[in-house]
């Protein structure tokens, strides 16, 4: 296939990304016509729409659609890694350790870009004993990689739940940010989505590796691939992603499920299209996901990680289902 | 000239004596058969010589270099490697499967081509598989998978072919015609090397032989030194009986 053809879906899918962040801008509790929302986006219109879209609204869909890419790029890489589609951050409990890394920084005074290095920690340790315990003498099986995220996901949740009940501050985000996922108290959105550039950046030359690689390790060693530092950077850089994500969001759920596995199954499995495709898309569902949650039972708001997990659950299941 | 050699390689079975360390010579235009019992290390022998698992001593040398001091990618470019059994992860379809044999002649940024693409299709040609190149590789037979990985290795085009098993799940006239394109590769100055379980078809096609016992010894050398029939009733711990048939010995075990 030559290689404009392969990349045309991704110009329609940051088509969509684009429609879909111009409809959260313009739905609210103050909803605005297409026109108006178009008007204070370049800088025109009335002084009280340019604040809400700007100020208000734009932060969170742009924090939406970087962490929905994020997640949904490190749900892909994954399961390139373990060469099974159930691979994802939070299922895996890399977004948990994530939160507790990120907690117990802000726990001890810390912020900024200590928070998200604590939350990479957290996640990597998370990897590293989900996929160390998992391997254990044999090779990975499905089931017990499962049930080793399963579990360690469960014990971080309640670690997080422990750690807010005891804390002496009231000002951390709200405990469901920190089990469930909520943009709503996303700080600034540039570096994630910073990260999100360098992320498809990097993995366009990598890409035929990653190909290699998801035909298992040995037959992509002696195709000429490194197999071990081409794991450990995927170990890494899929921790590296979430960290930001849950930093970014908290941890929001079952995007890095159901986006790959969306669009392995319109586009096929070439990770140089798949992987850029998972960032426009995941960003497209998150922000759909997010303008549902302020919409849904307005004025009052859900957190979006109910929404991804309404989503993801019955995907996951199907999954889990079929490949028996 | 010597295109693979080993100096005294003691392959890694775990709880295995050293038994005899190899110091195999091969050279451009040979074919090797390897042959031994379930368990006599053919398998591991082929991983060690590609270097997927390192040998308890010894070492492998490619042309003038070792192995363990080479690129994976350029090893990649010089020695390809048919595995007996196939990983499957995602579905991927005949041809695609069959292009990554391309991936060590590429660099990182470069996409498959239509010189690529023509290779693929040629190789799948070759193999009698192209009518099937949209099919997802899962769905396919045991013996046509076998073929589309023969023909990934024949768009990978090393000069070193090591096949664990190449005949494996073939209908006997796919098996005649994969060991005719072996020997067409050989003829035209690679080396085939490969582990067989079938004692006729490595008398027919190989010219030498390297016999694994399930202890560790070992022995080596061309072809017909080799067919001795008490040495193979040892290897096998089988009785054997020869008969001759289209100028070749052919050997058939004893029913009691």
């Amino acid at each position: 296939m030559p290689a404009s053809e392969a990349f045309r879906p991704l110009v329609l899918l940051a088509l969509l990304g684009l429609a879909t962040m111009v409809l959260s801008v313009s739905v609210g509790s103050a909803g605005l016509s297409l026109a108006d929302t178009l008007a204070a986006l370049t800088g025109s219109g009335s002084e009280l729409n340019r604040t809400l879209v700007l100020e208000l609204r734009l932060p969170r869909t742009l924090a939406a659609f970087a962490t929905g890419g994020l997640l949904a790029v490190a749900g892909a890489l994954m399961q390139v890694l373990l060469r099974n589609p159930l691979a994802d951050p939070y299922v895996l409990g890399l977004s948990g350790g994530a939160a507790v890394g990120a907690l117990l920084s802000m726990l001890a005074g810390l912020a900024g870009v200590i928070v998200t290095a604590s939350a990479f920690g957290g996640a990597l340790l998370s990897t590293l004993m989900v996929f160390g315990l998992a391997h254990g003498t044999g090779s990975w099986t499905p089931s017990r990689l499962l049930l080793t995220g399963v579990v360690v996901a469960a014990g971080w949740g309640a670690v997080i739940t422990l750690m807010l009940a005891i804390a002496p501050t009231r000002d951390l985000p709200g405990m469901l940010y920190w089990l469930m996922g909520d943009v709503a108290y996303a700080g600034t959105p540039w570096p994630a989505f910073v990260l999100l550039l360098l992320a498809c950046l990097l993995v366009l030359p990598a890409g035929r590796s990653l190909n290699v690689l998801a035909r298992g390790p040995l037959q992509a060693a002696a195709l000429g691939v490194n197999v071990r530092p081409m794991e450990w950077g995927i170990y890494i850089g899929a921790s590296l992603l979430t960290a930001t994500a849950v930093t970014t969001a908290g941890s929001i759920g079952f995007v890095g499920l159901v986006v790959p596995h969306m669009l392995r199954l319109l586009l096929g499995n070439d990770q140089r299209v798949i992987l850029p495709a998972c960032a426009l898309g995941g960003g497209a569902l998150l922000v759909l996901a997010d303008t549902l949650a302020r919409v849904v039972i307005a004025p009052e708001q859900l957190p979006v990680g109910v929404i991804t997990a309404l989503l993801g659950v019955p995907t996951f299941l199907y999954l889990l289902y079929r490949s028996r | 000239m010597e295109a693979l050699q080993t100096r005294q390689l003691v392959i890694d079975i775990p709880g295995r004596a050293n038994g005899s360390p190899l110091d195999l010579t091969v050279e451009a235009g040979q074919t090797w058969g390897v042959l031994g019992p379930n368990g006599a290390g053919k398998t591991t022998l082929l991983h060690t010589l590609a270097g997927l698992r390192p040998p308890r001593q010894g070492e492998v040398r490619l042309g003038e270099r070792s192995l363990s001091a080479l690129r994976r990618r350029i090893v990649a470019q010089r020695l390809g490697l048919v595995f007996q059994d196939r990983q499957d992860g995602f579905p991927a379809t005949v041809l695609e499967t069959a292009l990554i044999g391309r991936h060590p002649w590429l660099s990182p940024w470069q996409m498959e081509g239509g010189d690529d693409l023509a290779l693929a299709e040629q190789a799948l040609e070759a193999l009698d598989v192209a009518h099937l190149s949209d099919r997802l590789v899962n769905t396919l037979s045991g013996g046509e998978r076998q073929r589309v990985a023969i023909a990934t290795i024949l768009t990978q085009n090393p000069d070193i072919w090591l096949l664990d098993e190449p005949t494996n799940h073939l209908d006997l006239h796919h098996q005649v015609a994969v060991l005719r394109l072996l020997e067409d590769q050989a003829k035209s100055g690679k080396v085939v090397f490969m582990c067989l379980h079938d004692l006729n078809l490595a008398a027919r096609w190989c010219d030498h032989l390297l016999l694994l016992f399930p202890n560790g010894e070992a022995c080596w050398g061309p072809a017909e030194q080799m067919l001795m029939p008490s040495v193979l009733e040892r290897l096998y711990n089988q009785k054997l009986i020869t008969v001759e048939a289209d100028g070749a010995p052919v050997f058939v075990p004893v029913r009691s």
